[in-house]
Parts: C-alpha cells; structure tokens; sequence
C-alpha cells in the first residue's frame, strides 16, 4: 500500500540512525530531580508541599489549578530542598520543585486493577487525571480534557501518533518497537473513554520495523488499523495526521480534531493512561532520545520527570566536540535552550545536541519573494507576508495571509534561501495579535 | 560514567547559540539559486557560440560584467554591503544580453545592463524590491532607444539556409520575387508570419509579384513546414543570442525544476496559453494555416526563455499559487495579442513586464485558503 500523506511539507534527512537501533536504557536514579510546575498547556499547578518535606516516588508535590491543569508528582523519593524558579526545558526560568533523592525509591501504593478495562469511563478519566498526563508529543495538552469532549461533539476515531516526524528523535520508535502491547492496551482505553470505533496508528515510512510490530498486534481486533504514512515533515502535525489517515480537514481559525470526530493521542501518552488506569501510576517517567552528530552514544533513555539534560549527556558518553546548541525537544519545532541545567519534562521527547559550525546562526537577507515559503506551508498560508507583515506592524494583513493559523512547523523557514527567521517574526506577531486582542476587549468594556 | 573524560565538553553557557525554531536548513541560498540559473542558461550560451562564433560569448559576458560592476558601485556609493558575489547581478546582466543578438555592438549590452541594474534594480532597493524584471526592462529601454541596433543587423547562423534569417531557403519558394527574398531572408520566423498577416504587406507583395496572389501562401508554406521547424527547434536560425536555441533552453529549465529552483505553474500556463491561442488564431490573412503554427511561435522567438527564466523571476511574479497561474495566462494572453494584433512581431518582453506590474494586485486577489477554511 502506498504511504499516505498530506500536501506541501519537506523532507529534510531525519538522522534517526544515529539512535534507532539504540534500545530503551532504563536511566539510574538520578540523585536530583527538578520538577516545573508548568508543563503542559493550561494553568500551572499549584505546590502542597513545602522545602524539608519528606516525599515519595508518585506522591503529588503540586496540584491541578482548575479543569484545564495537571497535578505533579515527585518522580523520586526524598526531600524537597528548593521551591524557587530553575531553568525549564521551553527556555525560560519558570518555578518549581526541587528534590534531592534518597536512592531509595520509596513509592507510593500502586495498584494492579485485573479488571481495569471494565471500569467506569468517568473512573478512567479521574485515573487518568490525578496521574498528571499531558500529551507527551510535545504539545503537552492535559490529556483527561481532551479526552472528554463535549456530549454534541460525538468522536468516532482515535489516532495514535507513532509518526514522530522530527528528525533525530525516536523515543515513540522504540516505544512502538519495545511496548507495543501496552500501547495497544493504552489505544482500546482511550477508545472505550471516547466511544470511538476505529483506531488507527500512524507511523511514518522510515519505521519499517514499527509498522511491522504495530500491524501483527492490529490484525488481532478489526477495529484497529496501521496506517504508513509517507517521510514528510510535518506528518505529525495533528491536522495532517488526521488530513493523511482519514482525508478529513481540521476546521482553521482554532478548529479542534473533535469538530471532525477524531482525537490524536501520542503512542507515550497511550502508555501512560493504560499505566494511570490500570496500576494508577502517575507520570513520572517517560521515555527521551539524546542524540546529535556529537553526542558519543545517541540514545533512548527511560528517565525520570525532572533529571537534568547534564546527567542524560553524560548516561549518553558525552560529547565528542564543543557544543554549539542545546535543543530541547527536535530539531524543526524543538527549543535552543540557554542551558544544559534544564531538567526533561512531561514533554521532553528529545534533546538534541548540535556542534558549533551547524549551529551558526546564518545571516538574514531580504526577501526575493521566491515563494518557496508559501509552496511547502502544509496549512496552505503564506509565511513570507505574514513576516513581512508583522515587521511593517500590519497585524490585520498578517492576519489574513495566515498569523494565527499557522502551527510554527517551520517548514518555511527551513526552505527560506534568505534564511528569514519567519518563524520568529510569526511567533512575534501571535503575541502581539493576542496583545492587541487583549487591549481591543477592555477597550470594549 | 563519570570519568573527566566523558563529562561534556560544554563552552560556557552564555556560548550556546540560542536561535528560532527550525533548527535545520536545506542549504539553499540566494547565491545557490542565483548561479544554478546561471548554469542553467549555459547550454544556449554554448549553443549561440556554436552557431554564431565566440562574438556571441563576448557580448553576454560585457552584459553580464557591466551588470556586476554597475552593481558593486551603486552599492559602495549607497554605502549598503556589496553583494555582486550572490550572482543577481550577473544573472540580470546575462539575461539581458540573451536578448540582443549577437551582430549588435558590444556597447549596447553594456548599457542596457548599466541601466537594467542602476534604474530597474537598484533605485528601488536592491534585490527583492524591484517591481518589473530588470533584464527586461533594460531590453525594452534598448528598443526604445536603439530601434534600428536592436533589430536590424542580424547575423544569419554560420549554418543557416542561404543566409536567411527565418531558415526558408527562397529557393524553395517558387516564382519569388526580390521582394519577397527580402522579407524572408531579413526577418525571423514569427516576423515573417506577421508581415503575412499584415494586409497591406501581403498585397504589395502581391503587386510587386504582378498580381501572384498566391506568392504570400507559397511563402508560409516554405516556412512553416518540419524543416524549419527543426532548424528551430535546434538553433539553425536568427534570433536573439539567448534565444536561438529551444533544445538548450529547455535542458537547461528542466535542470531548474528538477532542482525545484523555478516552479512549473508559469511556464507551464504561459506556454499553454500561448500554444491554445496560436492554434486558434495564428493563422495568415487568407487560407494559410499550418498545424505546425503553434509550434513556432512556442520555439521561435523569446518565448521559451521568458518564460522559464524571466517570467519566474521571483521578484516581480506572484507568491500565490493561483496568482501565478492567472500571471502566466495574462502573460500567455498579451503576448499572442502583440505577437497576432499588435505592432510587434515579439510580445514576451511587454508580456513579462506588463504582468509584473499587475503582481501586486494579482497576490491581494488570490490569497489563499488557509488549510480546512470554514465556509463563512
């Protein structure tokens, strides 16, 4: 069967043998771990403990400010020594928790639900929500929300996403390699939550193995579908996703997956709801690639929420020249961060190291308006106006070539031959089309 | 683990380069797409050499230099950074002297290159700002200036049949009369066809043949036969330098889209329209038509490198998808106006250069539908 896909996109080389064949390394304890209280989207969650406080692995530290929130819980077990704001793997200081370990690994009672598939949907969802999940792609939706939609939006398809199509990164690779049948489990949950009655995995062409795997365990339920999708940046995005696997198309102007009656979860987070639901585990590991041409052993490493970047580098053999760039999450969408000091996340899929010449920052030229930009935008907006736009102040013209439709995917910026930082000067215009939105409704009032 | 040895080699935080997503780049840069154009247009460099001598390399590269030097000064002089190395310049200037043809003097691509670069480009910004192609409007400032250099003094190709220009031998035509040997053996393919269609043309020649009326159709249909068509086709025929031959243009445009450096939309829609049109309307006053017409006016002439190398410029088309197809039809549509009903027997260039100016309007007219639009 040919590989499914989606218009426009690019295809920059995706680097995954440097740590595909790499396996799931469980980490070590660390002795340290530090845990932001903002990792996810939605309102950062509120600490219940304070410093010199004795904790457990999976006791919460931090809970859910509201609907639209996650509780977090210590990842390993000891004190809490600092309360203060620390370096966050998006690329800014941001508060939260720190706990220096006992390397006991105390944790709290777990668990094992035989008869977990047959609970009530709401008890799933609760489960499911005091766990702490948000989506592990990268987005960092909390996953309990958008597991329940509203009663007029029916939902009839649950998209896994195993197509991980940042270059370098492979964690969902080998999750789909590694734990496939807890995957499926996590799938047929969400399903039962939603009422959907068709799953589909998407996996990316370059995953021959994946594809493999994940259709001998689809065979088993007719329900369930591997769906192969063509080596094209950005097939994981959730529009195109849905656009590849189903031909439906996500309404624009902030549309949600559920207005076309799917959900998109990511293979780790399918993980995370079947352990939340079955051994109400909360979240506090996952699995992250640490990889780059000079990082000595690119690998997948099962970590604890909260390690530092320092510590995986070097559970990964170092480097093997001078770091250029720090890039937490991949390449494409990833954040350069400041620092390596920055503990991984909920949604740290990566970290990706870069040596100095390939992080040189290449130097802006004008614009020819060669419109290499508009032909490869998947959401089919024209990237070199809006910039243009937004540098010329005009907000509304930027506006209607696209500002706030466009996902950041920067496949205009990784085609521009005058290297213009289109990303940045969209991010820059959705901050101040949100500032004047702002200002507009209290001038209303 | 913890050996000195594999602790990270990490310059000290502050070196770490914090950029904007993406982090990856394909590589392609201005100078990249620049001198891959360049190369592009080789082949009908070599071709020119081959069928006119080594004068015809001369005479790009003095366009082409006089482009580059123009642009370096004007640059020093606005005290900007001097970026005559990312290849703009030269491409300008060569484009330019492609149309001229190689019996001109050597200071015509000279100063048409001066003023493509100083007034079409420069006044305006530099690259990107421009609102016409420069190349073309420095060609259209030559014609306005220098009718007669510009289109008289052509060179037959060492090859050419019996020295003409538009590759009929007037041996061929019966019963010709000096009259009309001069008319084949001055003018080109498409100048030929429209001196057919022009009635008071046909009727002295007609009148200088003692009433043969049937002397202009003998001369179509000496002209628009497979032979000539070949020679054509290949470059056996006058023309302007860049322009003779079609089988070197278009190797070196299917390296462009290959290389995704030019998109296809234009040249595919403005080549289109041109071919529907000339096979609607191409025909001579009187019974002359040929199936073979269209062909003609696709391969002889300028229209095969205006359209893959002038009316792509990035600059002056439009960024919409469907913008540049309406562009390239608008194109395809005024040129065969010209080339049919106007004064000229060549429209590309005002073609290019009148649809550049309508870019603007044609991007704010087809802004594209945002993926998964909601019908309002």
């Amino acid at each position: 069967m040919k590989p499914k896909t989606f218009p426009g996109g690019v295809h920059p080389h995706d680097f995954k043998e440097l740590s595909n064949q790499a396996g799931i390394d469980k980490l070590p304890l660390p002795k340290r771990v530090v845990i932001p209280l903002s990792q996810h989207i939605g309102a950062p969650s509120t600490p219940i403990v304070k410093v010199g406080d004795e904790v457990l692995a999976g006791q919460v530290i931090a809970e859910a400010s509201g609907y639209v929130s996650i509780p977090q819980h210590a990842s390993i077990s000891g004190k809490v020594t600092k309360i203060d704001v620390f370096p966050h793997p998006g690329g800014t200081n941001q508060p939260a928790i720190e706990i220096t370990g006992d390397e006991q690994d105390r944790w709290i009672d777990l668990i094992d639900d035989k008869d977990y598939e047959l609970l009530e949907v709401d008890e799933m969802k609760a489960r499911i929500a005091a766990a702490g999940i948000c989506g592990m792609g990268g987005a960092g939706f909390p996953t309990h929300v958008k597991l329940s939609p509203p009663p007029d939006k029916p939902i009839d398809t649950i998209i896994l996403n195993g197509v991980e199509c940042e270059p370098y990164l492979t964690a969902d690779h080998r999750l789909m390699l590694e734990r496939s049948e807890d995957i499926f489990r996590g799938l047929k949950l969400i399903m039962k939550i939603t009422g959907a009655s068709r799953g589909i995995i998407g996996i990316e062409a370059n995953k021959p193995d994946a594809i493999t795997a994940m259709t001998k365990l689809a065979t088993l339920d007719a329900r369930l579908s591997v769906c192969p999708l063509k080596l094209q940046y950005p097939q994981g995005a959730e529009k195109q996703l849905i656009y590849a696997a189903t031909r439906r198309k996500v309404p624009n102007q902030g549309g949600l997956p559920m207005a076309v009656k799917v959900v998109v979860q990511n293979v780790g987070t399918a993980i995370a709801v079947y352990e939340a639901i079955r051994y109400r585990k909360p979240l506090v590991e996952r699995v992250i690639t640490v990889t780059g041409k000079i990082v000595r052993q690119p690998s997948n490493f099962q970590a604890r929420i909260g390690t530092s970047f320092t510590e995986l580098v070097e559970y990964a053999g170092g480097v093997t020249g001078v770091i250029g760039k720090v890039i937490s999450g991949g390449p494409m969408m990833g954040f350069a961060i400041p620092t390596l000091e920055a503990p991984m996340a909920k949604g740290s899929s990566g970290l990706v190291l870069m040596d100095e010449s390939s992080a040189r920052m290449l130097d802006e030229h004008a614009c020819l308006r060669c419109a290499r930009c508009v032909d490869v935008c998947p959401l089919n907006l024209l990237p070199s106006l809006i910039a243009a736009s937004v540098k010329a102040q005009d907000l509304d013209n930027a506006d209607k070539a696209g500002l706030s439709d466009c996902m950041k995917c920067g496949s205009c910026a990784y085609v521009c031959p005058a290297n213009i930082r289109l990303v940045q000067w969209i991010d820059t215009g959705k901050v101040r089309l949100a500032e004047q939105q702002r200002t507009q409704k209290q001038g209303g009032k | 683990m913890n050996d000195q040895n594999n602790m990270p080699k990490r310059s000290s935080a502050s070196r770490l380069v914090v950029s904007p997503s993406p982090h990856l780049h394909d590589r392609t840069s201005i100078p990249m797409v620049m001198w891959n154009v360049v190369l592009a247009l080789v082949p009908a460099l070599v071709a020119a050499v081959y069928f006119w001598g080594f004068r015809a390399l001369w005479l790009t590269l003095a366009g082409a230099m006089a482009a580059v030097i123009t642009e370096g000064l004007i640059q020093k002089f606005r005290k900007v950074p001097i970026t005559i190395a990312d290849g703009s310049a030269f491409l300008t200037g060569l484009l330019l002297s492609y149309n001229i043809h190689a019996g001109a003097p050597f200071w015509l691509p000279v100063v048409g290159a001066v003023f493509a670069i100083a007034v079409g480009k420069q006044v305006f910004g530099g690259l990107g700002r421009n609102p016409v192609n420069p190349a073309l409007l420095g060609r259209v400032f030559l014609l306005a200036s220098w009718p007669t250099l510009m289109t008289s003094g052509w060179q037959t190709t060492k090859q050419a049949i019996q020295g003409t220009l538009s590759g009929i031998n007037p041996a061929m035509v019966t019963n010709i009369t000096d009259k009309a040997k001069d008319l084949i053996t001055s003018s080109t393919p498409l100048g030929v066809a429209k001196a057919l269609r022009d009635s008071t043309t046909v009727q002295s020649l007609i009148s200088d043949a003692g009433g043969d009326t049937e002397l202009p159709l003998r001369i179509f249909n000496g002209l628009f036969d497979f032979s000539t068509l070949r020679s054509v086709f290949l470059g056996n025929i006058g023309g302007c330098i860049g322009e003779v031959s079609a089988l070197a243009l278009l190797l070196g445009a299917a390296y462009l889209v290959y290389k995704n450096i030019i998109e296809w939309r234009i040249p595919l829609f403005y080549i289109g329209t041109v071919f529907g049109l000339s096979f609607l309307f191409g025909g001579i006053a009187g019974s002359g038509y040929s199936i073979l017409l269209p062909f003609f006016h696709i391969f002889a002439g300028g229209l095969l490198l205006g359209a893959f190398f002038m009316a792509t410029d990035y600059t002056t088309s439009p960024i919409t998808k469907a913008g540049r197809i309406y562009y390239a039809i608008g194109c395809g549509v005024l040129t065969i106006v010209i080339r049919l009903v106007g004064g000229y027997p060549e429209g590309v260039s005002y073609s290019i250069l009148l649809m550049n100016v309508a870019t603007p309007l044609i991007d704010k007219f087809t802004m594209p539908k945002a993926f998964g639009r909601v019908k309002k």
